[in-house]
């Protein structure tokens, strides 16, 4: 029962809290999968690939597009080919097994090791796409209807799901998954986490920033409010372009990394005049 | 020891079912809380919630039942808009014109000042020293009234699971709050259509792979027109005067509507507390719109979305010439004109930023009975366009 003893405790570069930590391990111990959300820039994707780290085990990624199917995610059998080759008298057309190809889960449910798969934002798909995977993602099996074989998984995977919450998940679809929300870091979080980006970096520039980082956070009527990436991004560019003062002003340098919306720029600068002039 | 904690849960509307008490059940069997009071909140956490807008709620039943306190906090709106409708029934001896005074003016200041407040507003408080609100001095002026304050203070620390669920730091995440463009945006999502209309310029595989094994294997390509939205809205607010509280609210929804690229067109109108014969193009009345020119280029397939307080007096809404634009002399009363859109249109909504607690009185109820009226939070705009896309449901 070795599910049983694996814990995951954050990797190097990947800190966690309590509260993440213990949503892993039910995932883990439970064999149910993950459903992780939040803001976007706080880690979601990188989260699976922590896991696969921590665990020492391979992941697999599912991109999910607005095109993706279920069933892309199961087989694909390649009828095109297939006809293709009998026109043309080419491969073994006789047997379908060679027009079948795995994805993601299928390629997962039948390797040899237990591994990390991650669906990355489910939400982009389909309404229907999450309850069309119900089945497959309790059971961990299916049925390739073309060549009657049935797929089991040998070793469970570890199942991540990512959402930015662009469409609503199906209840039946939730209730199956342990469900995390990623926080957004407090300050001292948040300095070490900017600690594992820029290890030899001046303290002084680092409070500094996310002083002012937060500062800008607080800011009332954001549309886009600056994420974890953004002041990592944000304090690369402000060591390599050296700079020392980021005094919370109208002269910010590198703003533009950190607000991304035409809006917010003007509210940014609405606020430190003191203003109330949204209104207008 | 949770089970009633789980009907606790079901008590504040979180969805919870045998589901979710196995699988806790079974965490705790292979001793995932750690046999500790911290480790239990986020293993019950994990497993119970699955959505954020349930988190706050979960925080407080957590509270309540762990900690044993009394839980005030979500009543606090509430509680303060009971106060302001009690404050106005002491003035009910006032006359007429001093009514109307007042409600034109103070209660919209109370009601702007009580929004921004819980705009600001984004925690649990307990304890402290500051008096928000009006600070127990009257605001009306009439009679000395003395109201009271509400106390609120700074936020705590987190440390143990108590402190961390009373910090309340998932309330901005209710979906029964107020909402932002992206939540919006998702939730008018519900509503799409979509047909098969124009060009053929899409490989239809499937039938050309059927039309080809028909043809003894020569290729017969067939094609189809590709799949686009196929949804026209006409979005109709309510600007000026007592919406002002409302203007941030109704403008994000106005972003998160020009946002949506599944409409096939939006046509955006405004008019002043109700609508006579004519709407408007801008928020500063230019551009008018005559509703009949309106009903003549819109088919009844459009979906109408009104969105106002539909709080006016009486007399706008009910009497000819009542329209409070002075060079506007209307025949036909508001309610009127607002029966005629109704009719014209198969499927419409009213949404209200006024809180739920108050329909039924005044205006609103009248337009109540003809406009299927939601709130104008997550939830109410998600049922809207539910009610949009597939009718309403029996009332």
């Amino acid at each position: 029962m070795d599910r049983l003893s694996t814990r995951f405790k954050g990797t190097k570069t990947y800190l966690t809290n309590a509260a993440l930590e213990a949503s892993v391990n039910c995932a883990l111990v439970l064999e149910k999968p993950l459903l992780v959300r939040g803001e976007p820039g706080t880690g979601k994707t990188l989260l699976a690939e922590a896991i696969a780290e921590a665990l020492d085990m391979e992941l697999i990624t599912w991109h999910i597009k607005s095109t993706s199917r279920a069933q892309d995610g199961l087989y694909v059998y390649d009828t095109v080919q297939r006809l293709y080759d009998s026109r043309f008298g080419e491969g073994n057309v006789h047997d379908i097994r060679n027009y079948i190809r795995l994805g993601p889960l299928g390629g997962a449910f039948t390797a040899d090791k237990r591994k990390v798969l991650l669906i990355d934002e489910i939400d982009k798909a389909d309404i229907e796409f999450p309850n069309d995977l119900l089945h497959e993602l309790d059971r961990m099996q299916f049925k390739i209807i073309e060549t009657n074989e049935e797929i089991k998984a040998k070793y469970r995977p570890v199942v991540i799901i990512t959402s930015n919450a662009e469409k609503e998940l199906g209840d039946a679809f939730l209730r199956r998954c342990v469900f995390h929300f990623i926080d957004f870091p407090d300050r001292e979080l948040m300095e070490r986490i900017v600690k594992v980006h820029h290890p030899d970096i001046d303290e002084r520039l680092v409070n500094q920033a996310i002083e002012t980082f937060y500062q800008i956070r607080a800011m009332q009527r954001m549309r886009k409010p600056p994420s974890t990436s953004e002041l990592v991004d944000w304090i690369a560019v402000l060591k390599s372009a050296g700079v020392t003062n980021t005094q919370l002003d109208q002269n910010l340098p590198f703003l533009g990394t950190l607000l991304k919306k035409e809006q917010d720029l003007v509210t940014y600068a609405d606020q430190l005049a003191g203003g109330r002039r949204w209104r207008s | 020891m949770f089970i009633p904690f789980i009907y606790e849960l079901r008590e504040r509307k979180v969805p919870v079912g045998t589901h979710e008490a196995l699988s806790l059940a079974r965490a705790m069997s292979y001793g995932l809380h750690r046999n500790s009071l911290d480790g239990f909140y986020y293993v019950a956490r994990a497993l119970i919630v699955h959505d954020e807008r349930h988190l706050d709620a979960f925080d407080e039943a957590f509270l309540h039942h762990f900690k044993g306190i009394e839980i005030k906090s979500l009543e606090l709106k509430d509680e303060l808009l009971r106060w302001l409708q009690e404050a106005e029934k002491e003035f009910g001896d006032l006359t007429p014109e001093e009514r109307e005074l007042f409600e034109q003016f103070e209660l919209d200041e109370l009601r702007r000042l009580f929004e921004e407040t819980m705009q600001e507003q984004t925690e649990r408080h307990d304890g402290g020293d500051r008096w928000i609100g009006t600070r127990g001095r009257s605001a009306y002026g009439h009679g000395g009234v003395k109201r009271p304050g509400i106390r609120v203070g700074g936020p705590g620390k987190h440390r143990s699971a108590i402190q961390v669920a009373d910090a309340r730091q998932y309330r901005p995440y209710r979906s029964d709050l107020t909402i932002d463009v992206h939540q919006m945006g998702m939730a008018l999502r519900r509503l799409r259509a979509f047909s098969r209309e124009g060009t053929e310029e899409e490989l239809d595989l499937d039938a050309t792979i059927n039309e080809t094994a028909k043809n003894a294997g020569e290729l017969e390509i067939v094609t189809r027109p590709p799949k686009r939205p196929n949804l026209r809205v006409i979005l109709l607010m309510d600007v000026g005067g007592s919406m002002d509280p409302y203007a941030y609210l109704v403008s994000r929804l106005f972003t998160a509507a020009k946002r949506a690229n599944h409409f096939r067109e939006l046509r955006c109108y405004y008019f002043h507390n109700c609508t006579y014969g004519r709407v408007y193009g801008t928020e500063r009345f230019d551009r008018p719109v005559y509703i009949n020119d309106l009903l003549r280029e819109c088919s009844r397939y459009y979906k109408l979305i009104m969105v106002g307080d539909a709080l006016m007096a009486p007399y706008e809404l009910l009497s000819q010439g009542g329209s409070i634009t002075y060079n506007e002399t209307n025949r036909v009363p508001g309610i009127g004109w607002l029966i005629i859109l109704r009719e014209h249109f198969l499927r419409s909504v009213w949404l209200n930023p006024e809180p739920q607690a108050y329909w039924g009185e005044t205006t609103i109820g009248h337009i109540r009975n003809v406009f299927d009226m939601f709130p104008l939070t997550l939830d109410g705009l998600t049922d809207a366009m539910v009610c949009l896309s597939k009718g309403r449901e029996k009332r």
